[in-house]
């Protein structure tokens, strides 16, 4: 059986051939896409490595079969960056060693973006660390995310109330 | 993971038709399916997608106060619901303490609910489980039993359920209505799952081709909003399966408890509702003596099913805890840690 699957990565329209029900979207990305910043550490939905934004919405991209998503709005860490301007989730994880080796960095920036779009966090870092306990660092870089996401969340309330100004 | 055929329906009750045939298995999020799947832990042969199956992902709430959530609901959007969360904070804390956000995200309503165990013995292929291969034996007999059953295990197996959802559903009278192949069908969620006794293989009263379409909550249960709590007690803060849980709900008036519900996780292979402790506390004064008396009536029938006889004694505390900070008063706002036996709460208990 042959299935057809159209999926809007990081802006641009892309219509593929699924030879096979079994892809998921993580593999999809990495294998058919070469999108290989969405990592793939426990594939098993624990460790939070390959998470990514479906229509805003982050998720495990190990667990979503991508057949299951035709249709689907996906963003991924190649996504975020406007040409050499780093996102501020991006600029923040810099600026507050939030990494070391970096292997999770792809799917702590996604999630920290998608965690940031919920808006339950406010500034509370308790809250942070709770939104982002789905992302796992075994270099243990949490005090430098949790810094790095609550920079980051003032840096876009700074940016709005520009807008609004 | 084994090879399968993929199958999107349009409609339920062509869903349904798909799902009738032996082999077949329900696709929603998949996040406790694909997991299994890449396990070998189950092999459906084919998967009747229903994620894209439309009027399944709706709140809607009637005038008594109570609601219809749809099946294919995401948890997170379930608890983020501003007039949910009103109505039923129990609820909401529950699901917030449960996996992790990227996963709430995605698991929907009706998933949750047939989410299997986390039992370790049904997860490794390698040992023996009599719910994965019926009459193969139970190897977690006798095997590592931390996080086994106390209440209402057999023999045949040991396991819990694992949702955080379903008990204070389960406490608060949630119905699940299901669509199959003779028509729709209403069941309450206390009925809904089978206790292992000599079938492990069968933990609900589903039918085969079956769906879950949605769960209600009646009006009625929206009365003890006031005082609702959900504690779980687990190894990690967060993102961790219960080692044990309860969920409490009070109604009082002038210090007296006109009615109590209450139930536990992490105990049995279903979210156990302990109506003789329910009764136990009505009409009387909120305080130790009664939780108390209350948590020992409620793990009266507990039995260790190996080296977890502690989980008796945590579960009367939790029970006693989540009593006495649901007396106190639900929190006006979300805790930071939902659902944690640890973190600070208006209101002095001094006595747990």
């Amino acid at each position: 059986m042959s299935f057809s699957t159209t999926l809007t990565v990081n802006g641009v329209s892309r219509t593929l051939a699924l030879d096979d029900p079994r892809v998921t979207l993580l593999d999809l990305l990495r294998e058919r896409l070469d999108l290989t910043g969405s990592k793939k550490g426990c594939d098993r939905g624990q460790c939070g490595a390959c998470t990514v934004l479906v229509d805003g919405r982050r998720i495990n991209s190990c667990l979503a079969l991508a057949i299951s998503h035709d249709g689907a709005d996906i963003l991924t860490i190649e996504g975020v960056a406007h040409g050499e301007q780093l996102h501020p989730v991006q600029a923040a994880f810099i600026a507050h060693d939030g990494l070391q080796c970096g292997f999770c960095t792809p799917g702590q920036i996604m999630s920290a973006i998608g965690l940031i779009q919920e808006g339950q966090t406010g500034h509370d870092p308790e809250r942070v660390r709770e939104g982002m306990s789905g992302n796992l660092c075994r270099c243990g870089a949490y005090s430098g995310i949790t810094a790095a996401v609550l920079e980051a969340q003032l840096s876009f309330e700074e940016t709005e109330r520009k807008q609004v100004a | 993971m084994n090879r399968f055929d993929y199958i999107r329906p349009a409609t339920v009750s062509e869903a349904v038709a798909a799902a009738s045939v032996p082999g077949s298995a329900y696709l929603a999020a998949g996040t406790n399916l694909i997991d299994l799947m890449k396990g070998g832990v189950v092999r459906p042969e084919r998967l009747v997608d229903v994620s894209h199956l439309p009027g399944l992902d709706g709140i809607e709430h009637f005038p008594d106060g109570g609601l219809r959530i749809g099946a294919l609901v995401r948890n997170a959007d379930l608890a983020h619901d501003a007039d949910f969360a009103a109505r039923f904070p129990a609820v909401a804390e529950a699901l917030l303490s449960g996996a992790s956000p990227q996963l709430r995200n995605a698991a929907t309503v009706g998933g949750n609910l047939l989410q299997r165990t986390r039992c370790a013995y049904f997860y490794d292929v390698a040992s023996a489980c009599n719910k994965r291969t019926p009459g193969a034996g139970c190897d977690a007999r006798g095997g590592q039993t931390r996080l086994q059953a106390v209440l209402g295990w057999s023999e045949a197996c040991i396991a819990t359920h694992p949702s955080d959802f379903c008990v204070p559903l389960v406490a608060l009278d949630a119905i699940v209505e299901i669509e199959g192949r003779s028509g729709r069908r209403d069941v309450p969620l206390e009925s809904f799952y089978r206790l292992p006794g000599d079938t492990p293989e069968r933990e609900s009263v589903l039918e085969a081709g079956e769906l879950i379409l949605a769960v209600r909550l009646p009006g009625t249960a929206a009365a003890f909003a006031g005082h609702a709590r959900y504690l779980k007690v687990r190894d990690r803060t967060s993102y961790a399966f219960a080692i044990v849980s309860a969920a409490a709900a009070l109604q009082i008036e002038s210090g007296r408890i006109l009615q109590a519900r209450l139930a536990l996780g992490g105990v049995a292979l279903k979210p156990w509702r302990t109506r003789a402790a329910e009764d136990s506390m009505a009409g009387e004064i909120t305080g130790p003596d009664t939780f108390r008396r209350a948590a020992d009536i409620a793990l009266a029938d507990a039995q260790p099913s190996g080296d977890n006889a502690f989980k008796i004694e945590l579960a009367r505390r939790i029970v006693v805890r989540a009593l006495s900070q649901a007396a106190v008063g639900t929190p006006k706002r979300m805790p930071a840690l939902p659902a944690s036996p640890f973190a600070a709460v208006s209101g002095a208990i001094t006595y747990v």
